[in-house]
């Protein structure tokens, strides 16, 4: 299959009072139309510089990233982003926030009446289409979640990417959203680069799972093919030798080497231990 | 068995009453009779007060004085209409009279110059103040969002509001009131003078809270709004309009909340000092006045302006529930 986007050698530097701080160095991925991507790495090693470069909401300082094999300079809907934490606006419905993006990508392509069943479409495909006149200060945390999701798919994007989507859940919701997610993306076939700090999470999603060094100057340690057939039946991966064998895979990556050697402050310790144990 | 399964479905035995009304109780007292608590023990204050204060113009006026003296200016306003209907009942009649010996005879029509009443004046200052604030506003919140939302225009704004929001607008009166006299001369203008004046005033000390907190609302409006805007590249326009402005709406209410309070006190002692029509100029009248009913009648002007000042603040903050998305904000 044909290359869709191309993070091509990107560096980033960020300019801090104490000098210049190289976050990445030397980023280079190449993702196929309709691959699913997990970016894992340990908190603060630059998973979301990255996306939000692919995003242009930072721009590289050496590299660029091709889309469609054009550069792109400006943020756009065809990349359409989940944020970490929902990122509603809390003034407009569910069905007003998803039309916001609606109208603007679809403003002379659609009639008033297909925008208005194409929002409905993708709140149903969340399962959200009982709240679309609630307010995002009104519905759970996961609700939000799903909306932003629904929001990003209603702009049908060509790559879509998710900053932890799940990150801000409980494990059980969670685990729910990935049902979903995985649901969504057997109908769609989407493009998605997805953040986490959840192992099982990547194993259970991915085509290919890019696992990342600690920074500063950090960059893509090893990518791990994920060979599982759809649908996923997260139970039933439970007992599989390759499942597992993928999971350790990546454990070791994190844990052994590339473990944290710096003092670690103890609620990131927490967070850690929380994440990996919630699930597990 | 059945009878206390049946009390668990009703929910209400004796001792669960207990539980829910004794709160609900205690919220009432806490909600209205604490509030009365304290406008009884100031009243009594007062009148113990007001009773051993002696000035030359006779006993500091207590509750009472005050009340009877309210009754006398609705009462002196009631009177005051009357002689203005009967003032030009007569005027029309006259006119039809002479209208009728001569035909050819231009009837003359003229306004009746009569004093103008402590509720004309509350009216005055009502009217100066909204349009004074109304004015402000349409100025400072723009204003505000253009600073909010570019750093070179707010390092080049920022030292003049900076040197200009600590000045008592009281400063400017003068100014204001020459470059008015100077500057708005038509032969027949829509608005007084003094009217301009004084809303050029309210104006001025209106403008900076509204322009300080609605650039803050921006600045400080949540980035990731911001990327939702960029992700979904808004138009610049669509981006103010659809984003900006309703994230700083919050702000922009506080910051008008607070200009409507200052513009009152200022509106007062604006009127007080030039001599517009208004509350400030009956209280400076009455004081000029010096009767014995001078004190009490001062006494009712400061308790009607805190009223009104608190009916303004209550106004502005039931239009800010009503139109808020962040309800959390719209507080007391
Ligand atoms: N605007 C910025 N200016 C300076 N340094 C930055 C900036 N943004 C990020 N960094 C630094 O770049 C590094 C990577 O940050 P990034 O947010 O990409 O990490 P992350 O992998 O997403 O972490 P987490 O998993 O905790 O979200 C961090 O060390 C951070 O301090
Ligand atoms: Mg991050």
């Amino acid at each position: 299959m044909s290359i869709i986007l191309d993070i091509s050698k990107v560096d980033m530097v960020f300019p801090t009072p104490k000098g210049d701080f190289t976050a990445l160095k030397g980023v280079d991925l190449q993702i196929k139309k309709g691959e699913f991507i997990s970016l894992i790495g340990h908190s603060g090693c630059g998973k979301s510089t990255v996306l939000n470069i692919v995003a242009c909401i930072h721009k590289a300082t050496i590299g660029g990233v091709l889309l469609n094999n054009k550069e792109v300079t400006e943020p756009g809907p065809e990349r359409a982003v989940v944020f970490q934490n929902h990122s509603l606006l809390p003034w407009l419905t569910a069905y007003q926030n998803i039309e916001l993006a609606v109208k603007r990508v679809f403003k002379n392509k659609m009639s008033k009446a297909e925008m208005k069943e194409w929002i409905e479409h993708n709140l149903r495909l969340v399962h959200m289409d009982h709240a679309k006149d609630k307010r995002p200060d009104e519905i759970s945390g996961g609700m939000k979640q799903r909306i932003g999701i629904a929001r990003a798919l209603a702009m049908k994007p060509e790559v879509l990417l998710m900053d932890e989507p799940f990150g801000a859940l409980d494990a059980l919701t969670r685990a729910h959203m990935q049902d979903s997610l995985m649901e969504i993306q057997q109908k769609l076939n989407n493009t998605v680069i997805m953040i986490t700090h959840d192992v099982d999470e990547a194993v259970l999603l991915s085509d290919r799972i890019v696992m990342m060094t600690n920074g500063p100057a950090a960059t893509i340690g090893e990518i791990l093919d994920v060979n599982l057939p759809h649908p996923r039946n997260r139970l039933a991966l439970a007992e599989d030798p390759e499942y597992n064998r993928l999971r350790s895979a990546v454990l070791t990556f994190l844990y052994e080497k590339q473990r944290k050697v710096e003092h670690i402050s103890v609620p990131d310790t927490d967070k850690v231990k929380q994440k990996s144990s919630s699930v597990a | 068995m059945t009878a206390l399964i049946n009390k668990q479905k009703t929910g209400i035995t004796p001792m669960n009453r207990n539980k829910i009304i004794m709160p609900l109780l205690l919220k009432k007292v806490q909600t209205f009779i604490l509030p009365m608590a304290g406008i009884c023990c100031f009243l009594l204050l007062w009148s113990l007060t007001a009773n051993s204060i002696e000035t030359s113009l006779g006993k500091f006026p207590g509750p009472s004085a005050v009340a009877t003296q309210m009754v006398n200016l609705v009462n002196e306003h009631n009177t005051e209409r009357d002689k203005e209907k009967a003032f030009y009942i007569r005027q029309d009649e006259r006119n039809e009279a002479r209208m009728a010996k001569d035909p050819s005879y231009q009837p003359k029509v003229r306004m009746y110059t009569g004093k103008e009443t402590f509720l004309d004046q509350i009216v005055t200052s009502l009217i100066t103040v909204l349009s004074g604030f109304l004015v402000a506003a349409i100025i400072a919140i723009p204003l505000g969002i253009a600073i909010g939302l570019s750093k070179n225009l707010n390092r080049a704004i920022n030292p003049i509001i900076q040197v200009f929001k600590p000045v008592s607008p009281l400063a400017w009166l003068p100014l204001v009131t020459m470059v008015v006299s100077a500057v708005y001369v038509s032969p027949d203008p829509m608005f007084a003078k003094s009217f301009v004046n004084s809303l050029i005033t309210v104006t001025l000390c209106s403008l900076w809270p509204m322009v300080i907190n609605t650039s803050f609302g921006v600045v400080s409006m949540n980035q990731d709004w911001v990327n939702v805007s960029k992700v979904l590249s808004l138009p610049k326009l669509v981006h103010i309009q659809k984003i900006v402005l309703p994230a700083s709406v919050p702000a922009i209410f506080t910051g008008m909340r607070m200009s409507l309070g200052i513009a009152w006190m200022v509106l007062i002692a604006a009127e007080m000092l030039a001599q517009n029509p208004g509350l400030g100029k009956f209280v400076w009248d009455e004081f000029q006045n010096g009767s014995s009913q001078s004190l009490s009648r001062i006494m009712t002007a400061v308790i009607v302006i805190g009223l009104i000042g608190y009916m303004l603040d209550r106004t502005m903050l039931q239009l800010q529930r009503m139109l808020s998305w962040d309800k959390s904000s719209a507080q007391l």
